[in-house]
């Protein structure tokens, strides 16, 4: 052996010990250093806790009668985990599933995909960790052939589930008012804190709109979740522990299947007439209970079937069911639409005006024009009236003499050196009625409305006065009709002038109900019932009570308490006996020629408010009886025409609904909502 | 000295008094045995979940293989070593014609490399594994060969060896094997440096050994998964569901046993087969999880006796061929075992490399085996210890 030999060959009975010292080492650090970390994270890694959905309560009508209720599905869910770990990123698994379903691969590749701003739908807008479902109507049949050859299908999950369903009873759809529901996102999941507590997880969805969104706590359950060992590949090995998911509560509402449809089918002839017509209309109806705000029907139009939300909906079936094209049907217009009231609105400007000084005795004149500053205001259609007093005022609605009020209110607010605090008593009192504000109801999406004031003339001529006086210097010269183009011009100079200032205009428009003034089909309902119940301000309810899935109730929701409505007893006397006219003698007694008013005697006023670019809104507002007052009836259609002939006749039928007239079966027993919660057994 | 004719009865000679069973190294036997029964536990612990139809599957064949193997090791050291030297050039030719092999149609592709020969009844050869043995013999032959080691070899003999180390390396990174690649290497640079070539050649060719590698990355010659698992070795949480998964399962099934482990067959990340391989090059895995620190310690304990009783074998040897011998299966074992064992503790990168004896693997038992059982012929003819 050669020195050199030796030498080396102590140098490598040292480097093979440094080498076994270094691993030694390195295993004291990951074993028993870290060891605690590590095992954390083994814990981990070998469990997956399994949401189990809590199966979600259903929403009822004030009978009992299920609006929502769930159906049994066998629904197919794809495990995106488990197809990314194949070799083929589960490409095979996926098209051996399209043949099943009778789908191509590409289609549940788009389907499984995950919502993000780029991604158009469709796509899974939820959890990328939760299994997701491809189809829920998968016969029995389909089923079974996916869960018969497992070894084909990895990562493909066809399970029993509850999916909802909308049975419309007595023909009721209510689909705004009970929303819909959406998967919960990974946005939202991360937002709320404690999210294991409150029940919410990828599986969930989510009520975005409606009741099933107010509601969802109570609606939702809590889900059970199951933790399971799994192995590499995500197969279950035995469950570790169970929590049982506890199925949610169902929901009361005050809603009348038989009214809603009634209000449903009403709209639904009215809009058909309309079109007919050559309109293109929305529209909404309300039914109010007067004394305690509950909310019997709610409804809207155009409307939409909800079952297209279960099963994921793509982008193009949105487009074409719920987008701008079909009137956006999501929109609830009874709480979420806002629309000028036209002459329903002077029930507020009549108790203004009485507060103001003006007799309830008086006689005024009701010219056919009125002059507001150097311009004519008119009545519809110009008609000249001989002078009469306030209640023939509402039951032919002259607009001259609300004019005359307004105009002369705001002289005396120094017109355009306005005073030092101005009474603007018209302002003041449609504040009082509930206008520009929100009522309350317990629903989501509800719209406060507008009430023009001084403050928001200004606001709106800031944001506005730049492009006004741009426009008052350079004038309209696209506009080829000249006098066309120099009424712009000078409205635009106007505009830039004193568009900041609550001008003679301004008052005379607010006191008809015309100009900026928005309401909701539901403010409208609420003023109306105030009279109808002597001076309250109910907050309508839609909700009535929280019942277990046993039977047993978890809590009532009584109706807030309302608030007193600052106006004098015999103002609202005096207009109870003007609206109970107008369906015999005044605007409306065409609408209501033959309804049996020795029986029930409705009362109630029309608007017909000016659409720029549109045909009119018509307004019918109500209640009934007259005296003894039950119900609050508001029904509103757009691009349409007079309220006496297009909204009014919708209001008669859903009276004659009630009360089974016109050889009709009474929606309500005695014409009375039942006071008792419904038998509720499931 | 013994003769042809005495060899050609060695079963006669087996019982005689200073037959070669009779000089076994106890030393090198005890710690082989007690590695021979701790893979067959781990062995059966990482493959009984996985194979429910017959869980002792694995096992059965295991030990067939630790069988086979014994009987290897117990030809091989009855064999006079230095007779292989003339047989050397034999042994390195069968395993060139194994890897050429392994290239033509007759060769099978098995976890990405084409590494394998399919021969029937569910048994497949790794020839990769056989040429480790032959390149140590061949390597020991042309390296000793300089007036039977007096003084260190010449440069026409690096040369040479160099040369001849190239032709099996360049055929096993056409399969492509990084691991086993690398193995020859070690073996190379190792016995070069014990053989005693000057320092400049060591040196020299160290710095040649990382151009090549740089040169590699850089031309394109490693796959890119390959790369890949570099890449992933340097920062493992990078891509966790690609090439630095393995890593990073590893780890947490290593650190999770803690410093007592979870129990034989307890093991749940084990059981859950979340290492990939884990019955071949991951099984060290396995020990970590279930057998904990102490048992790991056990494992990597009686693999250094035996590394160290190599090392002695080879200080001791009666010739410089017997030295290179039992240093070049010191420095390919030495090696393997600590980029097995680092690779599972992510000190070093991935490569298909099993654990010498206690990896699941015919071919590299049996390779292990006849390497053991070289050192034990070299201990059984040299110089009293």
């Amino acid at each position: 052996m050669n020195p050199r030999t030796h030498s080396r060959l102590l140098v490598l009975h040292v480097m093979v010990g440094a080498l076994l010292l270094v691993l030694l080492g390195r295993m004291w650090v990951l074993q028993v250093a870290q060891g605690e970390h590590y095992k954390a994270i083994a814990a981990n890694n070998r469990t997956r806790d399994i949401v189990v959905p809590a199966v979600r309560g259903s929403i009822l009508d004030d009978m009992g009668r299920p609006l929502v209720r769930n159906r049994t599905a066998l629904v197919v869910s794809v495990d995106k985990t488990v197809l990314s770990r194949q070799e083929d990123q589960g490409e095979a698994v996926l098209g051996r599933l399209a043949e099943v379903l009778s789908t191509t691969r590409e289609e549940l590749e788009l389907k499984t995909r995950l919502c993000s701003p780029t991604v158009p739908r469709p796509c899974w807008p939820g959890s990328p960790y939760q299994p997701i479902p491809v189809d829920d109507r998968v016969s029995a049949k389909e089923g079974l052939q996916i869960l018969e050859r497992p070894e084909d299908f990895d990562g493909v999950i066809a399970q029993v589930q509850a999916v909802r369903e909308y049975p419309n009873p007595e023909g009721a759809s209510a689909a705004q008012a009970l929303g819909y529901l959406q998967p919960i996102t990974q946005g939202e999941l991360d937002k709320r804190e404690g999210l294991k507590v409150t029940g919410y997880s990828g599986v969930d969805l989510i009520g975005r709109d409606g009741l099933e969104a107010t509601y969802d706590t109570d609606l939702r359950g809590e889900p059970g979740v199951r933790r399971v060992n799994v192995d590499a590949k995500g197969r279950v090995t035995g469950v570790a522990s169970e929590t049982e998911a506890v199925p949610g509560a169902h929901l009361v509402t005050n809603l009348d299947a038989k009214v809603q449809a009634a209000v449903e089918e009403s709209l639904a002839e009215q809009v058909k007439a309309v079109k007919k017509a050559g309109g293109d209309p929305a529209a909404a109806g309300v039914v109010l209970e007067v004394e305690t705000g509950k909310v019997v029907a709610l409804a809207s139009y155009p409307t939409y079937d909800p079952t297209v939300w279960t099963g994921g909906i793509s982008q193009e079936e949105y487009d074409r069911l719920l987008g701008p094209k079909r009137g956006e049907p999501l929109i609830s217009r009874a709480i979420a639409g806002q629309f000028p009231p036209g002459s329903t609105f002077k029930i507020s400007s009549l108790a203004a005006a009485v507060a103001d000084g003006y007799s309830l005795k008086g006689i005024y004149p009701c010219p056919g024009s009125y002059n507001v500053g150097s311009r004519a205001f008119t009545n519809f259609r110009s008609t000249p009236y001989p002078p009469m007093n306030l209640h023939r005022a509402i039951v032919v609605s002259c607009d001259t003499i609300f004019y005359k009020f307004a105009y002369e209110q705001w002289i005396r607010d120094g017109s355009t050196k306005p005073v030092k605090d101005p009474k603007d008593p018209m302002i003041k009192m449609a504040r009082v009625f509930g206008f520009g504000a929100r009522t309350g109801i317990d629903l989501p999406g509800e719209v406060p409305g507008r009430i023009p004031d001084r403050a928001w003339k200004q606001s709106y001529w800031e944001s506005t006065k730049d492009n006004d006086c741009k426009r008052a210097k350079t004038g309209y010269p696209e506009i080829k009709n000249s006098s066309h183009a120099a009424y712009l011009t000078a409205i635009a100079k106007e505009n830039c002038l004193e568009g900041n200032m609550w001008r003679a205009g301004d008052a005379a428009n607010l006191s008809v109900g015309q100009g900026n003034v928005l309401v909701t089909p539901l403010q409208l309902a609420r003023a109306y019932a105030a009279i109808a119940n002597g001076g309250t301000l109910v907050v309508p309810q839609v909700a009535k009570a929280v019942v277990r899935p046993d039977g047993t109730v978890a809590r009532e929701i009584k109706p807030a308490q309302g608030t007193k409505l600052q106006v004098d007893r015999k103002t609202i006397e005096y207009m109870r006996n003007a609206l109970a006219a107008v369906t015999t003698e005044g605007t409306a007694a065409g609408a209501f020629n033959g309804f049996p008013s020795d029986k029930v005697h409705v009362a109630g006023k029309t608007g017909t408010a000016e659409a720029y670019g549109y045909k009119d809104t018509a307004w019918f507002a109500s209640f009934a009886p007259a005296k003894n007052s039950k119900y609050a009836v508001v029904v509103m259609i757009t691009d349409a025409g007079t309220g006496g002939s297009y909204a009014a006749p919708a209001v008669r039928k859903i009276y004659e609904a009630i009360y089974g007239f016109n050889k009709r079966p009474a929606a309500l027993e005695n014409g009375e909502v039942p006071t008792r919660l419904p038998k509720v057994s499931q | 000295m013994t003769t042809l004719n005495e060899r050609r009865a060695w079963p006669g000679r087996a019982v005689r008094r200073d037959s070669v069973l009779r000089r076994l190294d106890w030393g090198l036997v005890l710690p082989v045995v007690a590695l021979g029964v701790i893979s067959a536990l781990m062995v059966y612990s990482a493959t009984r979940a996985g194979h429910r139809g017959d869980p002792e599957a694995f096992l059965k064949k295991h030990l067939l293989n630790l069988g086979i193997g014994a009987v290897l090791y117990t030809v091989v050291a009855s064999f006079d070593y230095r007779l292989l030297r003339a047989y050397a050039p034999i042994l390195y030719g069968l395993s060139l014609i194994g890897l050429i092999a392994v290239l033509t149609p007759l060769g099978e592709t098995i976890n990405g490399s084409h590494s394998w020969i399919v021969i029937g009844g569910g048994f497949q050869v790794q020839p990769s594994e056989f040429a480790k043995v032959g390149l140590v013999v061949l390597l020991a032959m042309i390296l000793a060969e300089p007036r039977d080691g007096e003084v260190g070899p010449g440069r026409k003999d690096i040369l040479v060896a160099l040369a001849l180390a190239g032709v099996p390396a360049a055929l096993i990174m056409l399969q492509p094997d990084l691991g086993t690649t690398m193995v020859l290497c070690a073996i190379l640079m190792g016995m070069l440096a014990i053989s005693g070539v000057a320092k400049r050649w060591t040196l020299g060719l160290v710095l040649a050994g990382v151009g090549t590698a740089v040169a590699a990355v850089a031309l394109g010659l490693l796959e890119d998964y390959q790369i890949a698992r570099f890449t992933a070795f340097v920062d493992p949480t990078a891509d966790p569901r690609g090439a630095g998964y393995n890593a990073n399962q590893a780890k947490i099934a290593v650190g999770s046993g803690g410093l007592l482990g979870k129990g034989l067959f307890q093991g749940e990340q084990t059981t859950g087969q979340f290492v990939p391989e884990q019955q071949t090059d991951f099984i060290f895995t396995v020990a970590g999880e279930e057998l904990g620190f102490l048992g790991s310690l056990v494992i990597v304990v009686l693999i250094g006796v035996i590394l160290y009783r190599g090392l002695r074998i080879a200080v001791h040897a009666s010739d410089q061929f017997g030295t290179l011998v039992a240093a070049g299966v010191v420095c390919w074992l030495g090696f393997q075992t600590f980029e097995n064992i680092g690779m599972c503790l992510g000190i070093m990168p991935i490569t298909g490399l099993p654990l010498p004896l206690v990896s699941y693997g015919g071919s590299a038992t049996f390779a292990t085996m006849i390497a053991f059982g070289l050192l034990q012929g070299v201990h059984s003819r040299g110089r009293s210890l």
